[in-house]
């Protein structure tokens, strides 16, 4: 048997947790660095991955690097199959990426270090293993096995009211679940032999009949859409991430949401092309009402970390409008690159936000004011960031939104993606709004006159997004390319 | 060389990215770099256009694909027609200029190697959006020439008024970005692509259908509104002017703001197309135009004047343009996008030589008020007679180079009667304020003797810009002569040549209105025959109104920001109250049906566990009394049972159907008796049983 490149994803970061707990409890350094230590294979395997995808499987899209199936529970014909395809790698590099690099931003973590450590690759565990699993009860084990760290790492590590929050993400998250768990039974039960394969199930979800498969549909919709957050399921996304330690708040922005999305592309969208043809559309609405809505309430916000999280509605707006014009595939790339875009940027925002808190202790926007003079570099990552955020040309952002502004505008009704563009505007109002009460305008000496610089680790981390950022929004075809064949093939699948 | 021709816009780049990694710490250096590059740039520019006149103006195109999905994709290349040829030179002759304006002028600034990087990057960005052979590609460098706008109005960041400037200008352009996000997401849809050549022919086949091809070529045109600083959205220019002089002169006067006006004309095949679109393009022109000279004539900030003078000059542009598109679009012929591109041509050299005369003046005497100025044309011999040069020439005065251009565009108005006398209106309060401007600052006796005093010449490095670009708005209007039968208007043309007739009626006429604004102004702020404070005084809504611009900003305060920042607050509000105030109102409500079956789970159904154990014990208690221990009781029991069940034997036995009385009788007396026996307090030698 060939080695199993995508269960090694997921058992690196498990052994790891292992290894971590294994330290001795005060050996802070050996348990940070073996931490990153065993990230860093799941993030050379991810990267080779996207390589490996682009030269050999991209331009068919297939579903490559199958594992099984192996019998798992054979009463239940539930079994272990994982696999993945043009849309799943370019997520777990993401995700291989943005775990290292929260790692490396954990350092600066005190208290119950080890604990942390050992939670946080059990999340990195988690996350790989949804975005390869394909059986339903595989990938129901993964989602919810990402709750448990989650849960503590915001409850334990988090800021004021993290039992709330903590509670509030759990709780939520896991109310989506019961609906998923209902309609993968559903599935299982009306397909006959029964089975939880998603690749099968596939061609079985299209001969329920329409009420079955409108159910079924949002059944998986609401599960999905909590995580996304789709708007108004978003309200547990402020709260988590402002309590949230740093580096939870890149991963949940740059990976816990876009696993949403991921979802519907794999399981929603192309299983129930019937229900989609109906309630599309609806949920081209609910994108553009998150757009616009996420992005009037960022304008509001007097908290920074408060700010990015509901950039980040309006960010994950334009992925469902994309998904609502399901017939373009220029709007589902669009939505791909939105998702990978998202992540690096939003993840980056989060790091940066964690890195003037860590000095400053606190993250009112009016509190500052011509940090420019003082922190030049920082301010410059963060002007650029600002600027990736609100699509400038040159970056990944711009590139996912425009694709998406062109696909849906061919597929959707043109009112509606216009209305979706105002959005643009007030993406740019509410992150120049941040910089120049932050950046810009005279510097406070006396109570800020000891700030210093970003330091050279937070640097190591900031670095690798930005020049990501760039190569995206310089050079998109390679992205592209590496997901064409597996998007096209997905449209057929829902314009079934 | 042509084929090269991308390297022009890529050396900027690579000096912004040089500057920024590398020589940030060599200010010298930097600027150095810098300025090479971009005299590089125009060296290469020259060759372009001269290779494009040789070629008599056949167009070169190199593209590669920067995106594909599906049927769909975006490229990226250089397209080098003469209006491309036209516009490199430009933008990299009044950018050396300035580049090296910007040595003296910024000499000792804590940010100078960063000034540099910035200008880099916009030229990198305005000769991308003038190269773009796609309407993609111009988008981006559209975007980008934002952000360095961005970037460089906001340079002196440490200033309130230049953070706020810097944001405004962003935002408000990317108003007029939404309408050409929209245009082109049309031309996309209906035509397929973007490429212009391609997409031109689409629709001059017809493929998009009229209305249609309104609606695109209007949105394409709110980028234009945006960037070109057009009313509405014109209110961003003249708080652009916070940011140093040179960047005023080079983006915000010559070339960034002219964008628009080359985005007009490079799509002028849509608007052809377009009757409606057209007259739209021509009234926002002239409108605008009118606006802002209105606005310029009371302002007293020098560096003000000129962007209303800027914002007055661009509406010219795109009234000529617009005018252009409705006379092709109903048949006749026009020169209106000749004198478009002719007068962008001409007033980017006059309007930076202006701006950056302005600068040195601004220098001199270290204030913007033109009122506490006066009499400096004795102390700034370069700089005064620069100056003025620049002000005859935008006045329209044979034979500068305003008068060739501003001639072309009163004829295009020729036909059209009300553009006609406006724009001879608008030309003769240009002439009024530049020389009230002149007058009052380099004439007359100084306001202020400290300033006077002080004031003295700039370094050579801004003398030497200010001389080139003088002579260049002097003579950059004589390739627009109407007698060279291989002139401006041979070369640069949409659809045919257009060879222009040169009318001395529309020449007399626009004179006249010239001179006699610039003797207006003399009469007033030089003899001082005219009260320009009666006047005022006489007028006072008007002057007013005029003074305060119209009072747009605190329009658009009242009725776009306050209310759109209100409405924001709102919504937040409804999110805490409303969404998540639903999200935490079902955990709540959770909570208290919980508390409710706690309840019936405490009250009822382990209530019904332990009253069934309350019974028994109760029962047991009733039973307790009958166990006396007392031998008596239990043989009275006993004997009592055995009665009993002697008197069941025969009642069951013998009397059929009927309750055995005796039966009960006997047991209800033996219970009695027992039950009054335990009750009657017995006297008991020990100890009481139980308590």
């Amino acid at each position: 048997m060939d080695f199993p490149i995508l269960s090694s994803l997921v058992f690196f970061p498990i052994i790891g947790m292992v290894a971590v707990m294994l330290l001795p409890k005060n050996a802070f350094g050996a348990i940070r660095w073996t931490a990153v230590g065993f990230s860093l294979p799941p993030l050379v395997i991810s990267a080779w991955l996207v390589f490996d995808y682009f030269v050999n499987f991209a331009a068919m899209g297939t579903m490559a690097y199958m594992e099984g199936p192996f019998d798992w529970i054979p009463s239940l014909n539930v079994q272990y199959l994982m696999g993945a395809d043009g849309i799943s790698v370019p997520m777990l590099a993401l995700t291989g990426l943005l775990s290292t690099i929260s790692l490396i931003a954990s350092f600066g973590i005190k208290e119950r270090v080890k604990e942390y450590f050992a939670f946080f690759l059990l999340l990195e565990a988690g996350m790989m293993g949804v975005f390869c699993a394909l059986d339903f009860f595989l990938f129901y084990v993964f989602w919810e096995i990402m709750l448990v760290p989650m849960y503590f790492l915001i409850g334990i590590w988090g800021g004021p009211r993290k039992e709330y929050a903590a509670i509030k993400f759990f709780l939520y998250t896991l109310f989506g679940s019961i609906f998923m768990l209902v309609a993968i039974l559903v599935m299982y039960f009306t397909s006959e032999p029964h089975s939880l394969n998603m690749l099968t199930l596939i061609d079985h979800g299209p001969t329920l009949s329409h009420t079955l498969q409108i159910v079924c549909f949002s059944f998986f919709f609401v599960a999905f859409a909590i995580k996304v957050p789709v708007w108004p399921f978003h309200t547990w996304l402020p709260v988590a991430h402002v309590v949230a330690p740093t580096a939870v708040s890149v991963i949940l922005a740059g990976v816990l949401l876009k696993m949403g999305t991921y979802a519907m592309l794999r399981v929603n969208w192309p299983m129930f092309p019937e229900a989609l043809r109906t309630l599309g559309f609806w949920i081209a609405i609910l994108g553009v009402i998150g757009i616009i809505y996420g992005a009037l309430v960022s304008l509001a916000q007097k908290d920074l970390k408060k700010l990015v999280a509901y950039s980040s509605v309006s960010h994950m707006g334009y992925c469902m409008l994309a998904l609502g014009a399901f017939s373009s595939v220029t709007a589902i790339a669009g939505c791909m690159f939105q998702m990978v875009s998202h992540g690096l940027i939003t993840g980056a925002l989060f790091l940066l936000v964690g890195v003037l808190y860590d000095r400053a202790h606190t993250r009112e926007i009016a509190a500052f004011g011509g940090l420019g003079s003082k922190l030049p570099i920082y301010t410059g990552i963060m002007v650029f960031f600002s600027m990736a955020a609100l699509g400038l040309p040159g970056m990944s952002g711009f590139v996912s939104e425009f694709m998406i502004f062109v696909g849906a505008f061919g597929a959707l009704n043109k009112v509606l993606v216009g209305i979706s563009i105002i959005g643009v505007v007030l993406g740019a109002a509410y992150m120049l709004r941040m910089v120049q009460h932050i950046f810009l305008g005279e510097f406070n000496l006396a109570r800020w006159g000891d700030l210093t610089d970003i330091n050279a680790r937070e640097l190591v981390t900031v670095v690798p997004l930005i020049i990501l950022t760039l190569v995206i929004g310089i050079y998109p075809k390679p992205l592209a390319n590496l997901m064409n064949g597996t998007l096209e093939h997905l449209v057929g699948l829902m314009s079934r | 060389m042509t084929e090269n021709a991308y390297l022009i816009f890529l050396l900027p780049l690579l000096s912004f990215v040089m500057i920024v990694f590398f020589l940030r710490w060599k200010e010298k250096i930097a600027a150095g770099y810098s300025i090479a590059t971009i005299v590089v740039s125009w060296i290469m520019s020259i060759w372009v256009l001269f290779e494009t006149l040789g070629r008599d103006g056949e167009t070169y195109e190199a593209f590669y694909k920067f995106v594909e999905v599906g049927n769909f994709s975006l490229e990226l290349g250089i397209l080098v027609d003469p209006l491309t040829a036209v516009m490199l030179v430009v933008v990299t002759t009044v950018g050396a200029c300035v580049e090296i304006y910007s040595l003296g002028y910024m000499h000792g600034d804590p940010l100078f190697s960063r000034f540099f990087a910035y200008l880099s990057l916009f030229l990198f960005s305005m000769l991308g959006l003038v190269l773009a052979n796609n309407f993609f590609m111009i988008f981006i460098f559209w975007e980008l020439v934002g952000l360095t706008s961005y970037l460089l109005i906001g340079f002196w960041f440490e200033k309130k008024s230049a953070a706020d400037a810097c944001k405004k200008a962003f935002i408000t352009t990317r108003i007029g970005d939404l309408g050409s996000l929209v245009g082109l997401m049309i031309l996309i849809t209906y035509a397929g692509t973007l490429n212009y050549g391609e997409l031109f022919e689409l629709v001059g086949a017809g493929a998009i259908p009229a209305g249609v091809l309104t609606i695109a070529a209007i949105g394409v045109f709110c980028g234009a509104i945006g960037k070109s600083a057009q009313f509405p959205l014109h209110v961003w220019l003249p708080d652009a002017m916070e940011g140093p002089t040179p960047v005023s002169a080079l983006i915000h006067a010559a070339t960034m703001v002219a964008a628009g006006v080359y985005l007009v004309a490079r799509s002028m095949s849509l608007f052809v197309g377009s009757a409606e679109a057209s007259i739209v393009v021509a009234i926002i022109g002239v409108i605008t135009s009118l606006l802002a000279a209105t606005i310029a004539i009371t302002q007293v900030d020098i560096k003000r004047i000129l962007a209303y003078s800027t914002v007055s000059q661009l509406g010219y542009m795109i009234m000529a343009l617009g005018l252009y598109g409705y006379d092709t679009a109903v048949g006749h012929h026009s020169p209106g996008f000749y004198a478009g591109t002719f007068h962008l041509m001409t007033h980017a050299f006059f309007k930076a030589l202006l701006f950056l005369a302005a600068g040195s003046i601004i220098h001199a005497v270290h204030t913007n008020d033109i009122r506490e100025m006066g009499g400096l044309l004795s102390k700034l011999k370069i700089t005064a007679p620069t100056f003025m040069i620049g002000a005859l020439s935008i006045s329209g005065i044979f034979p500068l180079a305003g008068f060739w251009s501003k001639d072309e565009i009163v004829a295009t108005t020729a036909h059209h009667p009300i553009f006609y006398v406006l724009t001879l209106v608008i030309a003769f309060m240009t002439a009024f304020y530049m020389w009230r401007l002149c007058f009052m600052v380099f004439f007359g006796k100084p306001h202020d003797e400290h300033r006077y005093e002080h004031a003295h010449e700039s370094p050579k490095s801004m003398s030497y810009s200010l001389i080139v670009l003088a002579v260049l708005a002097v003579c950059a209007g004589w390739v627009g002569i109407p007698w060279l039968s291989k002139g401006f208007a041979a070369f640069v043309y949409h659809g045919e040549a257009y060879y222009p007739h040169f009318s001395f009626l529309n020449a007399f006429i626009a004179t006249v209105m010239a001179l006699s604004g610039i003797g207006l102004a003399y009469l007033m702020y030089y003899k001082k025959s005219i009260s320009a404070e009666k006047i005022g005084a006489k007028i006072r809504p008007l002057y007013l109104g005029s003074y305060n611009k119209w009072y747009f900003d605190e329009i658009y305060h009242i009725i776009l920001l306050n209310p759109i920042m209100a409405f924001a607050r709102f919504m937040w509000t409804f999110d805490a109250r409303g969404i998540d105030g639903a999200v935490n109102g079902t955990a709540w409500l959770t909570m208290v049906w919980s508390d409710f079956k706690m309840w019936i789970d405490k009250w009822i159904v382990d209530g019904a566990v332990n009253g069934s154990g309350w019974v028994v014990c109760q029962l047991g208690n009733l039973l307790r009394l009958i166990q006396t221990g007392k031998a008596q009781s239990y043989a009275l029991f006993m004997g009592t049972a055995i009665v009993a069940i002697g008197f069941w034997k025969y009642e069951s036995t013998f009397v059929e159907g009927v309750w055995p009385t005796m039966t009960t009788i006997v047991i209800l007396c033996a219970v009695l008796l027992a039950v009054v026996g335990r009750l009657v307090p017995q006297q008991v030698d020990g100890p009481e049983e139980d308590k």
